[in-house]
């Protein structure tokens, strides 16, 4: 028997919870260039506490950088695909930054925490590449407009991010925060975040999350990181909180539709391919923004709707799960790649996310896919696979 | 730390050989299991046919990946083990009992190691 996958390197980077996950038994994986716990036990047994109890992450290989200025809104506005400039306070959107072809860059979440501070989130192995790109940005904008009232701070090797995640987070979160904040975390709502003490740590604390279930991220300084972690597992105990790797963090975002990086997105695709037309705002933004001008044109080209091809869900029809980069045919023809896939846990049969031609890519098309040689049935189905009842 | 079994001799590729049953069975070893994370379907050789030594045989296909399975030996499988093709999990909880994959009937060996040296190699436990 042979691995196909490739071994875990020695990562440079560990996040202050490193000591944490290695106590806890965690086997480490090198993820954008970090080592972070690919799992502690079983990775099904995860999975499965997020969907049922609750899951606690360590996040902290993802980036922070601030925005901050009366014209951070407007330096945002200009940099990424959003109209960010509209946040309220205390809310979040879900954005991309793309390159001047339209090509996704990273995809981010940004969090309005006063008015004139902004927290810009990328993926780790992106990261520095925003950080460089929001400057370069920044000058540009400078360029066109004279001086702007904005300072830019990359936070990312000094902050700590953790997520409880599941039915029972809200009860854990509640556990460690001070009774006059209760209703703060219960009348938070999605996608947004207010800053407050957690086990008397000062916290961003925000109902965001890549797991398709109810859950927090909580944004805390390196120092009291492993602090929070402890009070937040032994919170959880009671709640069936268990800690949880990367393996199941990627089945749960699989089996809830949310891309990934470096799988579903890339510079080789533009929004409206990947099905995230939504996020651009040709019509709303008044003012130029980088890749303005090829967005346009390729919403103009009808692409992912009429043209080229789009990202769709596959619901395997046999046993056998279809995994990234392998083909799939329409009658023996090539018509797109998977991007992700697995069995999903919760589903009990194999999903997968795919780039398909867009005349083969309505819910219903039978679709096979080329399992190193052999040809397995797949029909296209509509996102998400797994939604939760709220 | 993955455990190695003592009296089972070990492939390069992580399958045990048992001798001692008869006819001899196959599986793989705990750290091969371990590594692949949890086991949720197996393809394993018909019964009847000729596998050969240090060549596929089947997949073991896990959550996050499928890997290729070796045959340790050359012959004829007399028996797949159903159990452990109902519920793959057994592969990670029991990998040199219940989840044991098939039997055969053993014409030729390929090389094998002994536990002791499959454990320095892979760093097992035994």
């Amino acid at each position: 028997m042979t691995e196909t996958t490739t071994a875990p390197t020695a990562a440079e980077k560990h996040t202050a919870l490193h000591e944490e996950h290695a106590a806890l038994g965690a086997s480490f994986t090198d993820f954008g260039g970090w080592q972070m716990p690919l799992k502690y036990g079983s990775e099904l047994a995860e999975h499965r506490a997020v969907r049922e109890a609750a899951g606690l992450f360590d996040l902290s290989h993802m980036g922070e950088i601030w925005a901050t200025g009366p014209d951070a809104g407007a330096l945002l506005d200009y940099a990424l695909v959003g109209k960010l400039s509209a946040i309220p306070v205390g809310k979040a959107k879900y954005s991309l930054i793309c390159a001047t072809d339209g090509g996704i860059i990273d995809d981010l979440i940004v969090y309005r925490v006063s008015e004139d501070d902004f927290l810009v989130v990328p993926n780790a192995g992106n990261a520095p590449t925003v950080a460089a790109e929001l400057e370069a940005r920044l000058a540009a904008f400078e360029a066109a407009r004279g001086a702007a009232a904005v300072t830019l701070r990359d936070a990312s090797a000094e902050t700590s991010l953790v997520a409880v995640q599941g039915p029972n987070a809200e009860a854990i979160v509640l556990a460690v925060v001070h009774p006059d904040d209760a209703a703060a975390v219960v009348g938070l709502k999605y996608y947004a975040a207010v800053e407050l003490e957690a086990a008397g740590i000062p916290v961003l604390l925000a109902r965001t999350g890549y797991t398709g279930e109810d859950g927090f991220e909580l944004f805390v300084p390196n120092g009291r990181a492993a602090e929070l972690w402890k009070a937040l597992a032994a919170a959880g105990e009671g709640h069936g909180l268990i800690p949880c790797g990367l393996a199941s963090r990627d089945s749960l975002r699989l089996e809830a539709g949310m891309p990934l990086y470096g799988n579903e997105l890339s510079r080789e695709r533009t929004p409206f391919a990947a099905g995230l037309g939504g996020v651009v705002a040709l019509k709303s933004k008044e003012g130029d923004f980088v890749g303005r001008a090829a967005l346009q044109a390729a919403k103009d080209d009808g692409e992912g709707a009429t043209s080229g091809q789009r990202l769709v869900g596959l619901r395997g029809l046999g046993r056998r799960a279809a995994r990234s980069h392998y083909p799939v045919l329409k009658d023996g023809v090539k018509v797109g790649e998977v991007t992700s896939g697995q069995p999903s846990p919760t589903l009990g049969y194999p999903v997968a996310l795919a780039y398909i031609d867009v005349e083969h890519s309505a819910p219903g098309t039978r679709l096979d896919a080329d399992l190193r040689g052999k040809a397995e049935p797949f029909e296209v189905v509509a996102l998400p696979f797994y939604q939760r009842q709220k | 730390m993955s455990k190695v079994q003592t009296g089972l001799r070990y492939s390069e590729e992580h399958e045990w050989l048992d001798t001692a049953a008869a006819p001899a069975k196959v599986g793989v070893s705990q750290v091969a299991a371990d590594a692949l994370g949890d086991v949720v379907y197996l393809d394993l050789p018909e019964v009847g046919s000729e596998v050969t030594a240090g060549a596929t045989c089947g997949e073991i296909e896990s959550t996050k990946s499928v890997s290729d399975l070796y045959s340790p030996v050359t012959g004829t499988i007399v028996e797949v083990n159903q159990d452990a093709i109902d519920n793959p999990a057994l592969v990670n909880e029991d990998p040199y009992g219940a989840g044991w994959l098939f039997a055969v009937e053993v014409s030729e060996e390929g090389p094998l190691l002994s536990a002791e040296e499959y454990a320095s190699k892979n760093g097992g436990e035994l």
